[in-house]
């Protein structure tokens, strides 16, 4: 009964208040964009849904299951049905060895509960070999539409992801070497034990990662894939109804996924800041899930207000960047690392 | 040696582009012929929004003709109003008073302002850079609402009259041309903040459009793309028309030839129309807004070809007058037309991307292009 409660029911329990919480947060932020380029655009932005907008994701998201869904007669149906599944589920399957926090004691009962679903001893490697698949949703889709413009967008992604995974995969080196484990569990702890967040240490690499992360979820800067001034929509023009809807979700579940990895990594995780200075150990009242909630909020409106400021690269700049400037920097940065770590021994 | 066959081979990915897509400013259509990304070869097609303005013309009176100058540059409507009462005004031998002429030149500035503003709030936003865009409009709707307060209107104004201006500028109208010119200088600056230096802005811009001084002459180019090539050419100061020899101002010139020049220039030509408008509020004299005329205008039998400086470019009208109430011949020369020629010229070798950024560079309104 025991085994039965701590590797079946509890989990499960775990996995759907995760993805239940996860599609939550999400749709607000769909809702948080918009306000926020509106508060930055000196316009309302949606504020007629319920108070101050608050029920709008939900409107949006009536509209878009009863909307019809249109496929091209020249699509390949199957691909075309298939490709916005393919995108999304990756982003999904990913929350699960996100740490949110640490053990939490659920107010009022004695029930302590792990909040992550699983802490793999091979999380990094997990989340770049799944996040990697999500690039098939958009070349699929792309391809499947039957559009050129569709297809130009698909070229483009499938180029984009694939180059700045390197580069993000060779930034997060440097902080498996510091923590010297592969689980994210044991990277946030080990920032504990170090007594500081590895985004110090690790700025080169933590640098890296902002950037790949912009270019890896397709947002301004890097949003060529979909550029609307160019492609039309990219890789969905095609799409309509909740097939497009599927491809919008994933852009924001892949934007809380980066964020966390990002959290995880080089900001403390769930800790609160300055995890060594004593004398603010006040601060630990607050349960460890609204530190990482509130770093993720700040996470997304950064990609908000990145998406308001900045121009659009263009593809062969785009590449240059990734290619001659960050994989090099990348891999430099571990080297350095690798020599200080030596030094230090 | 037997020759090898290429398993896989390229081919040309021919696109069509508009005239429904999302920027091209219109109704414009070009048809791309990639390698790749990279464009070898376009064809622009015109003619879309083609209403026969000219023809038009031709059946109307004097007056009534007026108006439809309003349709050709729908977001610099009294730039045209003027360059056609300037036509008719010089084939009548009209002497405008110079009350007239003093606020025929604010609202042109003010016009000016308006279609750059217009200018930079789209083509930042083709670049990708959004927020402008919305910066950009609410200074404009600033203006709008001034030619709405002089004259009812927001758009196609139909602004002045032949011999002068229909009415005097309402009471508070200066104060409030006043209180927008002290507002935009910190607002061009707040532009030139998000964009003249930012990395991805020079990246997008540099380099992109070049049009050298010589073959922007040959092609007829005009307006700020020409002075983007460094040829100082203006006609506010080469032929000034409307009493612009009267006012102090710079006429703006590239040195690079590309994107980023023309951006600069036209944020320069902005600062330098709130200097005019300055003039005109600190100069404005009193007296008559209209020369007397006829009731009934029959222009001498005869021909006019009277040139402007639009925000554009050079805007011409060709009108052959019969001696009766209607212009025998009217014709009218556009600068968006002309230097859409261009487009063809700066985009062939670039990457689709770039398309966007000429489209947005060369600024052309396909009202004025189609007529």
């Amino acid at each position: 009964m025991e085994e039965l409660l701590n590797y079946f029911i509890i989990p499960l329990i775990m996995i759907f208040v995760v993805v239940g919480v996860g599609a939550f947060f999400m749709a607000y932020c769909t809702l948080m964009e918009r306000r926020v380029l509106g508060f930055v655009q000196s316009r309302l932005g949606p504020n007629r849904v319920g108070p101050q907008g608050l029920l709008q994701p939900i409107a949006d998201g009536v509209k878009l299951m009863l909307k019809e869904d249109v496929s091209p007669a020249v699509a390949d149906k199957w691909v075309f049905t298939l490709a916005p599944i393919l995108s999304f589920i990756p982003p999904i399957v990913l929350l699960a060895v996100i740490p949110f926090g640490t053990q939490w004691t659920i107010p009022g009962t004695s029930i302590t509960v792990n909040l992550y679903v699983a802490d793999l001893n091979i999380g990094i490697l997990y989340l770049l070999a799944i996040s990697s698949l999500g690039v098939y949703g958009l070349i699929l889709g792309g391809w499947a539409s039957n559009s050129k413009y569709s297809l130009l967008g698909a070229l483009r992604a499938a180029a984009q992801m694939v180059s700045y995974e390197v580069a993000m995969g060779l930034s997060i080196i440097g902080v498996l070497m510091i923590a010297s484990s592969l689980s994210l569990v044991d990277i946030v702890n080990a920032q504990k034990e170090m007594q500081i967040w590895f985004f110090i240490p690790q700025c080169i690499a933590f640098f890296i990662f902002l950037v790949s992360m912009f270019a890896e979820t397709n947002r301004l800067p890097f949003d060529l894939p979909e550029a609307e001034n160019e492609l039309v929509a990219g890789y969905f023009t095609e799409y309509s109804g909740m097939r497009f809807a599927l491809f919008y979700l994933a852009e924001y579940f892949n934007m809380i996924i980066v964020s966390s990895v990002a959290i995880t990594l080089f900001l403390g995780g769930w800790m609160r800041p300055f995890p060594g200075v004593e004398f603010l150990s006040f601060l630990d009242i607050i349960p460890s899930w609204l530190w990482f909630m509130g770093k993720l909020i700040c996470f997304i409106y950064l990609f908000i207000w990145v998406r308001s400021t900045f121009p659009r690269y263009r593809y062969d700049q785009l590449m240059r960047l990734g290619w001659k400037w960050l994989i090099p920097l990348a891999l430099a940065n571990i080297l350095v690392t690798g020599l200080v770590m030596i030094l230090i021994q | 040696m037997k020759k090898i066959e290429p398993l896989v081979d390229t081919q040309e990915m021919v696109i069509n582009m508009g005239p429904q897509h999302p920027s091209t400013h219109g109704v414009f259509r070009v048809i791309l012929y990639l390698d790749g990304e990279t464009i070898m070869d376009c064809k622009p097609v015109i003619g879309y929004l083609h209403r026969g303005v000219e023809k038009l013309g031709e059946n109307l009176t004097y007056p009534q003709v007026q108006p439809i100058t309003d349709r050709m540059d729908y977001l610099a409507s009294p730039a045209y109003n003027l360059g056609y009462v300037g036509a008719v005004e010089k084939l009548m031998g009209i002497e405008v008073p110079p009350r007239a002429e003093y606020i025929r030149v604010m609202i042109n500035e003010l016009t000016r302002i308006a279609s750059h503003l217009v200018w930079l709030g789209t083509h930042a936003l083709d670049v990708g850079a959004m927020t402008i865009f919305f910066y950009c409009w609410r200074e404009r709707e600033m203006v709008l609402d001034l030619f709405e307060r002089y004259c009812g209107a927001r758009l196609t104004t139909n602004t002045f009259r032949i011999g002068g201006l229909q009415q005097d500028i309402p009471e508070g109208f200066i104060e409030e041309v006043q209180d927008f010119i002290n507002l935009l200088p910190s607002r061009i600056k707040d532009y030139e903040t998000i964009l003249t230096s930012n990395r991805i802005w020079l990246n997008r811009l540099k380099n992109v459009g070049i049009i050298s001084a010589e073959e922007a002459i040959n092609l007829g180019l005009s307006g700020p793309n020409l002075r983007g090539s460094g040829v100082k050419w203006d006609l506010r100061k080469a032929e000034p028309y409307c009493g612009y020899e009267k006012f102090d101002f710079i006429i703006p010139t590239g040195e690079n030839c590309d994107s980023y020049d023309r951006y600069v220039i036209r944020l320069e030509e902005m600062r330098q129309s709130i200097r005019i408008i300055q003039q005109t509020i600190d100069g404005l004299p009193g007296g008559d807004i209209r020369a007397k005329i006829p009731k009934v205008l029959k222009p001498p039998v005869g021909e006019i070809y009277h040139r402007v400086e639009a925000p554009k470019g050079e805007l011409g009208f060709y009108i052959y007058s019969d001696g009766s109430t209607k212009p025998y011949r009217f014709r009218v020369r556009a600068p968006s037309f002309v230097n859409l020629q261009s487009f063809a010229t700066m985009i062939k070798g670039h990457l689709v991307a770039d398309v966007i950024a000429v489209i947005g560079t060369l600024d052309f309104v396909l009202g004025e292009v189609d007529r």
